[in-house]
């Protein structure tokens, strides 16, 4: 029985020191040094409404725009029924965000005041704004009223749609969270491509087959561009991104990327034809639950890199010893330490 | 120091314009954890002062810490790092031989005992970790609501009032400093004793701390007591004394309490490079809009194609 003490992982010897003497570089680079292998930030607090409001908020948005367009063209059974989804995933948007914060009741000051420098306070806004534009023009698409209200509604749900479905992007971009900060200019791509392919599919759902056409092909086009960013996204991460690829999340994120591209197959597939019809729901189907998923699992590859120091500690002291960063720690005479 | 010059420009963003007349010196802490003892006194005066609820009671296993992290419940938190230091290669570092550590490994194995101590190839570092107030605070700038704010003394404190629990400045923070606290549903964070400030009185930690680690004071006349105590440092001959977050050139464009480390500051629990991550947010707003974008060429291709 040894009563030692369990050698911490923050010793001398795990790594060399590297402003030390010459001959001690020759110890090979070990895991970046820690504090009992603590994590260095605090993983994210929120629950899980808040990735299926990533989910629910980008198919509203997304389906605005295409309730206009198809509006515009004259498609008033698709048009109708992107409303239809479009009010529906804006007014469940709310209710999971306020489920979410620690004090419901106070849920208003979101609304106190409008800051450019937090995503979730311009978020609020546009989801707001959506969110008004959105009942006036599902109301007059349903039952006619409002119908001056609805001309400039229309206009305002489709133009703040679109930031809706992409802010979110730019809510976990912008968090000292490795893997969402380093992947923060492929988030937003990743969201609009999830929101494009579920907002077609739901729409290819709930609208007959000769009606849906356009929704179709914007399902088609989102789970491409959904693929296409998340694998950009993957690759441009790095090590901070690892958790994408491993683990749980890894999982989730590699379930996505096959149903959404068995979904996308089908949906390109199941064409006008009425035997193919019941192929294009099951394909609508599977883009709806890959689009849900992708969101799942990057929602939880952040919690992952924030809950391991290496992947805050590593990177930043590759930059230092790259000299691409001072540090915060300096040696006299403004030395990196 | 050639640098105190640019310390004495250091800001916090828009403080101190936005208060005008009613603006105060910049106040902040300077840690010298190498005249840290462990004590803990300042965990337990900062939570009598601030009312900080219990949370954890039992052992960690990792040294004298039982503490760990920063969080809504513990605003100080002191680190214990027991370090095996390496055989004697470098010289200016290594207190026993070869032959020596060999001895006294022999001996451990013989009676079961660690026999090591203090000055025997041991070294303690302790710490006690406390919010930055950073001049770029990430948290204050991602807070929805204004709860965050920065007050007269060039500090950043979370107003109880105001807060909904939102938790965006939780991830938001590179040092992991605030978190929701449990059963209240609010953020809550050190507040370097604003309330004790206003009454011209010291925060509780500085107060309490029986070895003076704890400097409090104008931020601007600690930095040159930081800058001479470095040098006294080095002079004695410990050449691993390095001030953190006392430049106003680094990542959070320097902290309103910083440290002198004796170890690179992961040692600690603490980030070597800590960046606001709203610095990165104008690209950020561009890939959101250029998506914005896309996804309306998307729904306008997905409309007009099947025109023709």
């Amino acid at each position: 029985m040894s009563t030692r003490p369990e050698v911490p992982s923050a010793t001398l010897e795990t790594r060399p020191r590297r402003n030390g003497k010459g001959e001690r570089a020759m110890v090979p680079e070990a895991e970046p040094r820690s504090y009992y292998d603590q994590p260095v930030i605090q993983e994210p607090v929120w629950t899980w409404e808040i990735p299926i409001y990533f989910f629910v908020g980008g198919m509203a948005g997304a389906s605005a725009g295409l309730a206009y367009m198809a509006h515009l063209q004259g498609n008033n059974e698709l048009s109708r029924r992107a409303w239809a989804i479009s009010l529906a995933g804006i007014h469940v948007s709310p209710m999971l965000l306020i489920s979410d914060l620690g004090r419901p009741a106070r849920f208003l000051n979101m609304l106190r005041m409008f800051k450019i420098t937090s995503p979730m306070s311009v978020g609020s806004w546009i989801l707001a704004t959506t969110g008004g534009a959105v009942t006036v023009s599902a109301a007059h698409a349903w039952t006619g009223v409002f119908p001056g209200l609805a001309r400039s509604g229309r206009l305002v749900a489709a133009l703040a749609g679109m930031p809706l479905a992409t802010y979110t992007g730019a809510l976990i971009g912008n968090t000292a969270v490795p893997a969402w900060h380093k992947a923060r200019h492929f988030l937003p791509f990743v969201f609009a491509g999830g929101a494009a392919a579920s907002a077609g599919a739901a729409a290819v759902l709930a609208t007959p087959g000769k009606h849906a056409e356009p929704a179709r092909r914007l399902a088609v086009i989102g789970a491409a561009l959904e693929i296409g960013a998340a694998q950009g996204m993957e690759h441009a991460a790095g090590f901070e991104g690892e958790p994408y690829k491993k683990g749980l999340p890894g999982a989730l994120s590699k379930l996505a990327t096959a149903t959404t591209a068995a979904g996308a197959g089908l949906l390109a597939k199941g064409g006008r034809r009425r035997s193919d019809r019941t192929l294009a729901k099951v394909g609508a189907g599977l883009l709806l639950a890959g689009a849900f998923t992708e969101r799942w699992a990057i929602f939880r590859a952040g919690f992952k890199s924030a809950s391991e120091p290496k992947y805050t500690v590593g990177p930043q002291r590759e930059r230092i010893r790259k000299g691409e960063s001072l540090g915060a720690a300096r040696m006299p005479g403004n030395r990196p330490g | 120091m050639s640098s105190n010059a640019k310390l004495l420009t250091l800001d916090a963003g828009a403080w101190p314009d936005t208060y005008g007349e009613m603006a105060k010196p910049r106040m902040g802490f300077f840690t010298d954890t190498s005249i840290c003892i462990g004590c803990k006194a300042c965990e337990v005066a900062c939570k009598e002062w601030n009312h900080v609820p219990e949370d954890f009671k039992g052992f960690t296993g990792k040294s004298y810490d039982n503490t760990l992290h920063l969080d809504a419940d513990n605003w100080r938190h002191v680190a214990f790092i027991e370090q095996r230091l390496p055989a004697a290669l470098d010289g200016d570092t290594a207190t026993e031989s070869l032959v020596q550590i060999a001895a006294r490994r022999e001996l451990e194995e013989d009676s079961g005992l660690d026999t090591l101590q203090e000055g025997e190839g041991l070294r303690w570092l302790m710490a006690s970790d406390v919010c930055k107030h950073c001049s770029h605070a990430a948290c204050l700038d991602v807070c929805p609501t204004g709860a965050l704010f920065r007050t007269e003394y060039g500090t950043v404190v979370v107003q109880a009032d105001i807060c909904n629990g939102c938790g965006y400045c939780v991830p938001a923070c590179p040092f992991g400093v605030l978190s929701k606290r449990k059963p209240d549903g609010r953020v809550w964070k050190c507040t370097l004793c604003y309330d004790r400030l206003r009454d011209d009185k010291e925060p509780a930690c500085a107060q309490a701390c029986p070895t003076n680690s704890i400097q409090y004071g104008e931020l601007t006349e600690l930095h040159e007591r930081a800058e001479a105590r470095l040098q006294e440092m080095q002079d004695a001959g410990q050449t691993s004394a390095r001030l953190y977050g006392a430049h106003p050139d680094d990542g959070v464009g320097g902290f309103g309490a910083f440290f002198l480390l004796l170890d690179e500051p992961e040692v600690y629990g603490l980030p070597p490079d800590p960046v606001v991550t709203t610095r990165d947010l104008p690209g950020i707003w561009a890939s959101t809009g250029a998506a914005a974008v896309a996804l309306a060429v998307g729904i306008a291709a997905a409309c007009i194609g099947g025109r023709r």
